[in-house]
């Protein structure tokens, strides 16, 4: 994680657009100044970063789905439970499976696993618009194809 | 069985919140109901589960940009429910 950049997953582990799955791996900071409030003596991750975890993991899948055409905008969220307290150097396994592709949007439930225990839950959707700038698109897609992105999902970009 | 208008009644009312008294044949979503942009992916995804159709709200969107159709032709529950039971039956549901 690359809190400072608000880049909350670290390498994309799999992609599969037939299952509808993806995972992502996040190894939580060992050092932050958010820990300072959050809290002091006892450093925890804010839930709200990892709801953002979750929906960076979804929108890698949905950006292959839509062959880097599209972007998802994070637009609700529901049923999400923060059940565990996340905690400096974990590793997080983050999962995220496609559970409805409507006209213009799509859904996804997604978890966030630590040794196999889960952490966090949480159902997404997702408006899925037009890029609203090339420029964001280009670097969107060089990060993507960074941390392990299918290469054969960018072409039409690269 | 109920009917497409009972569905999406329940729908909306269980979706956002709205007494079922409120909702009739003839009220816009929007402009009666209050419904916006965001509750309505709700109720489509929730109607598309229903009906076992996709509503094809990317193209009506665009059509009411583009000024070739008004809100009311997609949005007012009469003209919705004749639109989910043209759907239904394209798809043979």
């Amino acid at each position: 994680m690359r809190i400072e950049y608000f880049l909350l997953v670290d390498r994309i582990v799999s992609l599969s657009i037939e299952e509808g799955v993806v995972r992502c791996e996040a190894t939580v900071p060992a050092e932050s100044t958010i820990y300072e409030g959050h809290f002091p003596g006892f450093p925890v991750l804010p839930g709200v970063l990892l709801i953002e975890a979750m929906a960076q993991t979804a929108g890698w899948l949905v950006l292959a789905m839509t062959r880097c055409e599209r972007f998802p905008f994070l637009s609700i969220i529901n049923e999400a439970k923060l059940r565990n307290f996340v905690r400096p150097g974990n590793v997080l396994m983050v999962e995220s499976k496609l559970i409805y592709e409507g006209s213009g949007y799509i859904k996804t439930e997604n978890r966030v696993l630590f040794e196999s225990a889960v952490m966090c839950e949480a159902t997404t959707t997702f408006r899925v618009l037009p890029f609203p700038s090339p420029v964001f698109q280009e670097k969107l897609v060089a990060h993507a194809l960074n941390i392990g992105f299918p290469a054969e999902f960018a072409k039409n970009v690269r | 069985m109920p009917s497409t208008f009972e569905t999406v009644t329940n729908i909306i009312a269980e979706t956002c919140d709205i007494p079922r008294e409120n909702i009739k044949l003839e009220s816009h979503a929007i402009d009666d109901l209050g419904i916006d942009s965001l509750d309505f992916l709700d109720i489509a995804f929730a109607i598309d589960k229903a009906f076992g159709i996709k509503l094809p709200l990317e193209q009506w969107t665009q059509e009411v940009n583009e000024g070739k159709a008004t809100t009311e032709q997609y949005f007012v529950l009469k003209n919705l429910c004749e639109r989910i039971d043209a759907l239904k039956a394209a798809k043979g549901v």
